[in-house]
Order: C-alpha cells, then sequence, then structure tokens
C-alpha cells in the first residue's frame, strides 16, 4: 500500500496539461516514476474508479480524474459505490462510504 | 487602509458544473444571493480582495503541506478543471505580486505562511469568483487553509490566521476585502455526495452568525468527521473570516441543494 504514492500520479495528472498527454500515450511509462503496487497500477491504467476510490484516493483528486475522462456526475457516484461492493470499504484515507448502495443522496 | 468588506460562501463545482440538475426553486435564489454578495463587495469599493478558500490539491499537496498560505503573483491560473466539467472558462486572474508582498509581510508578523508565486485555482476559488469577480477586475490575493490532508490546521489557528489577516489589512493602504469560501457539511465527490447535515449547518451558522468564538472552536475533527463529513472541515475558512471582521453576520442565503452536494450558503459579516 503506498498511498502516498498513488495519489501523487493524480495530482501531477490533474495540474499538469503535458502529463495528462502523457497519460494517454504512456501511461506505463508515465507510471514508472511511482512507487505503486501491482493493484494499484492496474488500477491506474484501467481508470477503475471505483477500485481506487477503495485504494483510498482521495475524491478531489479522482473526480478530476472522471472530469478529464468526459464520465458523467451520474455515472462517477455509481462507478464508487459498484467498487465497494466489489472490494469491501475504503482501505485508508478520509473517504468511508457512509450510505448504502442505493441510497442516493444527491439524488443521482 | 482597513477591511472594507467580509463574507462567505460555498464553493461546490456542482455549482457551475450541473445547475441545470437542481431544483429552480431552490437554484435561482441562490444564485441571486451571491448576486447580492457581489453587489455589497462592488458597493465596499475594493482595491484588493482576499480568498480564504479550502483548496484541493490544486497546488499544495502531502509533498510540502503549508497550514497556510498566501499568493504573491501578478496574474493567477485557473481553473484546473476540465472546463467542459466545471463550465468555467480558463483565464488569467489579476494579481498584484508588490501588493501581496507588503500584505504577507504583515500577516507574518502574527501567522507562519506559505507564500507562492505561482497558484493555479481550483473550483474552490474560481466557483465563487464566477459569481463575485466575473469581470476579472478585481486583484485577487489567494488564501488558503489546510483543510484536506491530516494533520489538519487547528481552528484556533484559523482564527489567529483571519486576526493576522485582518490586522495586515488595517496596516496596507489598500482597501481590503476578505471572502471564505468552503463547506458547510458535506461529503464531497464521494458516492455520499449529496448528504447535507442541515441541522449541524444550521447550528453552525448560528454560530458564526453571532461569531462566537469559544463556539465556532470547539468543534473536533473527529465529531466533524463524523456528523458532517470530511467536507466541514472546511468550516476553517468561516471561522478565519469571522476572526477577521469582528462583527455579526448577516445570512442571505442557506439551503441544502443535494446535487451541489452541499448546503449553499451567501453570507456577509459585519466588520468591527
Amino acid at each position: 500500500m503506498s498511498l502516498y504514492q498513488l495519489q501523487k500520479v493524480f495530482f501531477d495528472i490533474n495540474r499538469d496539461p503535458a502529463v495528462q498527454v502523457r497519460a494517454k500515450e504512456d501511461i506505463e511509462g508515465l507510471l514508472s516514476r511511482y512507487e505503486l503496487t501491482d493493484e494499484e497500477r492496474d488500477a491506474v491504467v484501467r481508470a477503475d474508479i471505483g477500485l481506487l476510490y477503495v485504494l483510498g484516493v482521495n475524491c478531489q483528486l479522482l473526480m478530476c480524474l472522471a472530469a478529464l475522462r468526459g464520465i458523467k456526475w451520474a455515472d462517477y457516484l455509481q462507478l464508487m459505490r459498484d467498487g465497494v461492493r466489489k472490494h469491501g470499504q475504503v482501505r485508508a484515507g478520509v473517504y468511508a462510504m457512509t450510505t448504502d448502495y442505493h441510497e442516493k443522496a444527491a439524488g443521482l | 487602509m482597513s477591511l472594507v468588506f467580509a463574507g462567505a460562501c460555498s464553493h461546490g463545482p456542482g455549482i457551475t458544473a450541473r445547475p441545470e440538475l437542481a431544483d429552480a426553486a431552490l437554484r435561482d435564489p441562490f444564485f441571486a444571493a451571491l448576486g447580492q454578495m457581489r453587489e455589497a463587495l462592488e458597493a465596499a469599493r475594493p482595491d484588493v480582495l482576499v480568498v480564504v478558500a479550502a483548496e484541493h490539491f490544486g497546488n499544495f499537496f502531502m509533498n510540502n503541506m503549508p497550514a497556510f498560505a498566501l499568493g504573491m503573483a501578478d496574474y493567477y491560473e485557473g481553473p484546473i478543471e476540465d472546463e467542459a466539467f466545471l463550465k468555467i472558462r480558463k483565464r488569467r486572474v489579476p494579481g498584484n505580486r508588490e501588493l501581496s508582498e507588503r500584505f504577507i509581510q504583515n500577516v507574518l508578523q502574527e501567522a507562519d505562511v506559505a507564500y507562492c508565486e505561482e497558484w493555479s485555482f481550483d473550483h474552490g476559488i474560481a466557483v465563487p469568483l464566477h459569481f463575485l469577480a466575473p469581470r476579472d477586475d478585481l486583484v485577487i490575493i489567494p488564501g488558503n487553509i489546510n483543510c484536506q490532508g491530516p494533520p489538519l490546521t487547528p481552528l484556533h489557528r484559523a482564527w489567529a490566521f483571519g486576526q493576522a489577516l485582518r490586522h495586515a489589512a488595517d496596516a496596507i493602504p489598500e482597501r481590503v476585502a476578505i471572502v471564505g469560501t468552503g463547506g458547510i457539511s458535506h461529503w464531497p465527490a464521494t458516492p455520499d455526495s449529496g448528504k447535507i447535515n442541515e441541522a449541524w449547518d444550521r447550528e453552525f451558522l448560528g454560530r458564526w452568525l453571532r461569531n462566537d468564538k469559544d463556539a465556532l472552536l470547539s468543534y473536533t475533527d473527529i465529531d466533524t468527521y463524523r456528523d458532517a463529513g470530511q467536507g466541514a472541515f472546511e468550516i476553517r475558512t468561516f471561522i478565519s473570516v469571522a476572526a477577521a471582521a469582528g462583527g455579526a453576520g448577516t445570512l442571505l442565503f442557506y439551503a441544502p441543494i443535494p446535487v451541489f452536494a452541499v448546503g449553499c450558503t451567501a453570507a456577509v459579516m459585519d466588520i468591527v
């Protein structure tokens, strides 16, 4: 578990257009700069919002990834719910899910 | 010269990203209240607006996280968020490096702040400015309190920061406005997004509006997280404004708007 390194990937992508281009063209190469577990690396490569949420990525970082990928808000929220259903509760960070799977607090 | 305006408002990205999904009966009065807040700000004829924000890893990360930061540049970039998502166009917002430096030199007499000659605004500043300074004709000094990456800035230090901002405003010749942005209860960008503890918000707002320092500083992060979510750590920005202004507040608008992920708030505060 290296949540700091995992979150740093998104910090770098979100704030730097050049890193965004690199992420699209050569994500494996980009990730070689970070000390990630295999699970973390695979989650980033697949842009697996649900697993990244469970791994503890701060949602302010994750939200930007969803926006860059053109994922609609309702789909973004659902991907995180599905992630918890599949992988269990959030493992680290400050974002444990407190609502039920079917409870859509935003109405979405 | 002095502090000439103080206020606080929400900054949730949903406010600009998805207004079409909100109940118009709540959204329209909220936007009208932000317009009222802008008019009050403009009527105060500020030379500079200090935005006390709780940014979200647009600039500051856990490699080097300041408890407090202030901008010191001639312009700022932003927002960092995808334009199609946030629906705020990317641009340069005016700053004033020389003015910032004088201001920060005064703040440093009482509070330890990082200064920043680069700052990319995220929604925490871009959304409030979208409503309060839409023409980019007001000099901005961005400010930040660490409300995101624990260990967080203690509440009593946020109060002291607000006092330092006030004393710095009083020490320079320019007319200074201050706006805090953030909170109140919310679980932003998580599957819990849309959850809002209205009772908790109203209790907090009551304490803030009567500028009750002891009551404002009595929250613990453990209780806040349990009752109001990690988004409520951003009450620090409101607390700084209360310390800077010193007077009672006037609530222009409060209502939970779940699709905006927050109890939407606009308020001003008397300066005494």
